[in-house]
C-alpha cells in the first residue's frame, strides 16, 4: 500500500510514447496516424502528471490541460485534411499525398 | 494500491498495443477508449482527480466521437449498413468488455477502500489546479485559447473549402 513510484509512471509514458511512435511510422492509414498521434500527447500529459504528483504540485496538471487543448486543435484540423484527403484521393492512404503539387 | 497501478498500467500498455495492430478502425478506437479509461484511472490514483476527470470526458468523451464521426462520414454509401452490422459484431465487444470489466473492478475496489485517501496519496485539488491556472499560467491560458480559435477557424475553412473544391470539380466534369 505504498505510494506508487514516479519512475513507474515515467516509464509507462515512455512505453505508451513509443507505442505510438511505432504506430505512427508503421501505419499508412490516416486516421490511424491520428490515432498514434493522440497516443503520443496522452504519453505525453501523463509524464506531465506523474511529475506533478511527484512533487505534490498543480503544474502538472496544467500542464496535462494545455497538451489537452491542443490535442483537441490537433484533432480537429487534422480529422478535417482526412476528410479533404478522401475527397480528393478516394483513399485514406497517406503515400497518395505525397506528392504535394501535381 | 501499486498493484492496482500496476494492473492500470498492463491494461493500458496492452489496449494500447491492441490500437497500433488493428485493421479496422472502429475496433482500434474502441480499444484506444479503454487505453484512455485506464490512463484516468492511473491519474486518479496518483492523486489527480482533476486530470481524470477530463481525460474521461474530454478524451475518452470528445475527441473519440469527433473519431466516430468522421470515419462514419467516410463509410457513407450502400456498403455501410452492412459494415456496419459487421463491425458491431458481438465477437468484436468481448476484448475491450474484458479489459473493461478489469478496470472497473480495480475503481470499485479502490472505492471501496475509500478512494486515494487510504493509499496515503497527496491529492492535487481542483481548488489548486485552479489558482495556478489563473494566476502564474493566465498567460498560457489565453494562448490556449487562440490556439483553439485557431483550430476552429482552420477547420471550419477546411470544411468550406470541400464544398466549394466539390462545386469545382462537379463543374470540370460538365466541360
Amino acid at each position: 500500500m505504498g505510494q506508487i513510484p514516479t519512475e513507474h509512471g515515467l516509464i509507462l509514458a515512455g512505453l505508451l510514447f513509443i507505442l505510438g511512435l511505432v504506430g505512427l511510422l508503421v501505419r499508412r492509414n490516416v486516421i490511424f496516424m491520428l490515432l498514434a498521434v493522440e497516443i503520443m500527447l496522452n504519453a505525453a500529459g501523463l509524464a506531465f502528471v506523474a511529475a506533478g504528483a511527484r512533487w505534490n504540485q498543480p503544474d502538472g496538471q496544467v500542464m496535462f490541460i494545455f497538451v489537452l487543448t491542443m490535442a483537441a486543435a490537433e484533432v480537429s484540423v487534422g480529422l478535417a485534411l482526412v476528410l479533404l484527403l478522401y475527397q480528393e484521393f478516394k483513399t485514406l492512404d497517406a503515400d497518395a499525398a505525397s506528392r504535394l503539387r501535381d | 494500491m501499486t498493484t492496482v497501478f500496476y494492473i492500470a498500467a498492463a491494461v493500458a500498455l496492452v489496449s494500447t498495443f491492441l490500437v497500433v495492430t488493428r485493421l479496422n478502425a472502429v475496433h482500434a478506437l474502441l480499444y484506444l477508449i479503454v487505453s484512455l479509461l485506464s490512463v484516468a484511472l492511473i491519474f486518479f490514483l496518483l492523486g489527480a482527480h482533476f486530470a481524470a476527470a477530463f481525460e474521461v470526458i474530454v478524451y475518452a468523451g470528445a475527441i473519440m466521437v469527433l473519431f466516430v464521426f468522421v470515419i462514419m462520414m467516410l463509410n457513407l454509401g450502400p456498403l455501410a449498413v452492412g459494415q456496419e452490422r459487421q463491425w458491431v459484431r458481438p465477437h468484436t465487444w468481448i476484448g475491450p468488455s474484458i479489459l473493461v470489466c478489469i478496470l472497473g473492478a480495480e475503481l470499485v475496489w479502490v472505492l471501496s477502500r475509500g478512494g486515494s485517501k487510504a493509499a496515503a496519496v497527496a491529492e492535487v485539488t481542483p481548488k489548486e489546479v485552479g489558482i495556478a491556472l489563473f494566476g502564474p499560467y493566465l498567460m498560457g491560458v489565453e494562448m490556449a485559447s487562440m490556439l483553439l480559435l485557431a483550430g476552429l477557424v482552420g477547420a471550419y475553412h477546411l470544411g468550406r473549402r470541400t464544398s466549394s473544391g466539390a462545386a469545382v470539380n462537379r463543374r470540370r466534369g460538365n466541360d
